[in-house]
């Protein structure tokens, strides 16, 4: 089993993808659940606090925007711990999103950084594309069980 | 309009700030509440092309896209927040150009704010209590002569004034340094009342406004305690008697500085700025310090200054200071030093506030560092329009809220 991360870091679709094949989703859903259920944090809708933002300093100068800083706080842990990622570019907001492009730039880059098994991918616009989108996740998904 | 003043959120990245929560309770705190307008998956994807604004931002979309359902009508709106992260040059331009879309569209109260991790309730509640109050309050506002016996108190960050008023009339007024907010308005208020040959028991009505006004306002048993834009507002129109159509009121305080496009005597859209002392006239304090002179003397030896003669390298309180006094060094004039800071503090104003607004004439520039009469030149010389400094137009406030104020004697 290897811990993918998944981008946009809330799809629920990547995330599926990512277990069916036996494998531990990266995603943004699960800090969001841990801070919404964490006692003592009062700060809706998502429970970030103005100390988010801050953390988020570890990967991204103070110039930067607190709001870009705030989702780092969230994500850049999930890519220092993940061991591959899955990457989407350009979905749909329905599929998922981070709402912000100034994130998904710096986040892509602390991927490739990382130089872990990466799958990019655009966004699939007719079915054909999607049905050869859901095979190249699964032909990636299915490679790191086979550690290539 | 419901009781509850409905504002439409219109922001991006103020959940991921942690901030949402500040914003919800500024609103709270003035009887309002933030509602989010109803969009579809399909409103966002046509809104680049509806509004012809191309961004790489979802959430900038989403907040267009939000933007247009205000202006469509489909949400029950009575004012709106604009509010995108500080530093991000994407969301200025969609903010910026939203703002401007629903003002002219709408005729909503609009106000934008750029924030940080940093901004709290506590910063937001004046600029959401005028948004409310442009709301809410329009009956109150549409006032324009001053009736009976009343006063306006403003307490401010650097100065308490107070104005007594009779019938449309200034009759005495009151100015000290502020000190403790409470001493130094009854000081204000005696100066006034004696000034003006009336009794605290004689006046119909009272208002406060300014960093003071709720401890002023219950100690005075004030009828109207009000914050600064729209009191201001209502007092600039009426010094220089221009209440019909557009007006753009410019407040350089000690404190904080305000931008207020007025139509009909009614703010519309404004800035408060008061992150930095290098655009407020506590600069202007200290350089009148380094120059040996009163504050009241520097507005004269300005004037007679040439602002471009000396190099000033930072807006900084400390280092454009430390700017001038290297010129005086060198060898500078007094006057062009005087005529460099008030550039200084203009031309901050006039980047970083005035393009938040629409600067429609006549401009108006008020409160008492406009009676530095290197400020409004200065700002003249920026805008390129005539900037008209009305009579004790130091005592804006307080005649705006002795104005104001005045409304409750009616409705009694």
């Amino acid at each position: 089993m290897v811990k993918v991360l998944v981008y946009p870091a809330n799809s629920l679709i990547l995330a599926d993808l990512v277990e069916r094949f036996g494998h531990e989703p990266l995603s943004v859903q699960q800090e969001i659940r841990e801070k919404i259920s964490a006692p003592g944090l009062d700060s809706p809708p998502l429970n970030i606090t103005p100390d988010d933002p801050k953390i988020g300093l570890r990967y991204a100068a103070v110039e930067v925007p607190s709001g870009v800083r705030g989702r780092m706080a969230l994500i850049g842990p999930l890519i220092e711990e993940a061991e591959a990622a899955v990457v989407v570019h350009d979905p749909d907001p329905t599929f998922g999103c981070m709402g912000c492009a100034r994130t998904n730039e710096l986040v892509n880059f602390l991927i490739r950084a990382r130089k872990i098994p990466l799958l990019e991918l655009k966004y699939p616009s007719t079915e054909d594309d999607a049905r050869d989108f859901v095979v190249r996740v699964a032909e990636f998904l299915k490679s790191l069980e086979n550690g290539k | 309009m419901s009781e509850i003043v409905r504002i439409a959120q219109l922001s991006c990245g103020s959940e991921y700030s942690g901030i949402q929560q500040e914003i919800d309770e500024a609103a709270r705190s003035v009887g309002a509440e933030m509602v989010f307008p109803d969009v579809d998956a399909g409103d966002i994807q046509r809104i680049e092309d509806e509004f012809g604004l191309r961004v790489a931002s979802p959430d900038l979309k989403l907040m267009m896209a939000r933007g247009k359902a205000v202006v469509d009508g489909i949400s029950d709106i009575d004012a709106v927040f604009i509010g995108t992260c500080f530093r991000c040059a994407e969301a200025a331009l969609v903010r910026s150009e939203l703002r401007r879309y629903i003002y002219e569209t709408t005729g909503l109260p609009v106000i934008s704010y750029s924030f940080t991790e940093r901004t709290t309730a506590t910063t937001l509640l004046t600029r959401m209590e005028a948004l409310t109050t442009m709301a809410l309050r329009k009956n109150l506002l549409v006032r324009e002569r001053q009736r009976g016996l009343t006063a306006g108190i403003d307490s401010g960050s650097t100065t308490t004034k107070c104005v007594v008023m009779r019938d449309n009339e200034i009759i005495g007024t009151g100015w000290v340094p502020t000190t403790k907010v409470l001493q130094s308005a009854e000081k204000a208020f005696e100066e006034a009342l004696e000034a003006a040959g009336v009794r605290e028991g004689e006046l119909e009505a009272i208002g406060t406004t300014g960093y003071g006004r709720f401890l002023a306002g219950e100690r005075f048993k004030a009828d109207l305690v009000q914050e600064e834009v729209t009191v201001n507002s209502k007092g600039a129109v009426f010094l220089a008697d221009t209440q019909k159509g557009d007006a753009t009121v410019i407040d350089i305080g000690g404190m904080d500085n305000k931008a207020i496009s007025v139509h009909n005597g009614i703010p519309g859209m404004f800035t408060l700025g008061g992150i930095c002392a290098g655009a407020s006239g506590r600069f202007l304090e200290l350089t009148a310090r380094r120059l040996g002179v009163e504050i009241t003397e520097l507005g004269a030896l300005s004037v007679k200054g040439d602002a471009r003669k000396i190099a000033m390298n930072s807006y900084c309180i400390v280092f454009g200071i430390q700017s001038l006094v290297n010129s005086l060094s060198a060898g500078a004039k007094p006057e062009d030093v005087a005529a460099a800071a008030c550039h200084s503090v203009s031309e901050q104003v006039f980047e970083q506030q005035l393009q938040e607004v629409e600067v429609k004439e006549p401009v108006l520039m008020v409160g008492g560092s406009s009676l530095i009469e290197g400020l409004p030149k200065a700002m003249e010389e920026l805008l390129h329009v005539e900037v008209h400094v009305p009579p004790n137009s130091q005592f804006i406030g307080a005649v705006g809220a002795a104005l104001l104020s005045s409304g409750f004697i009616e409705e009694e």
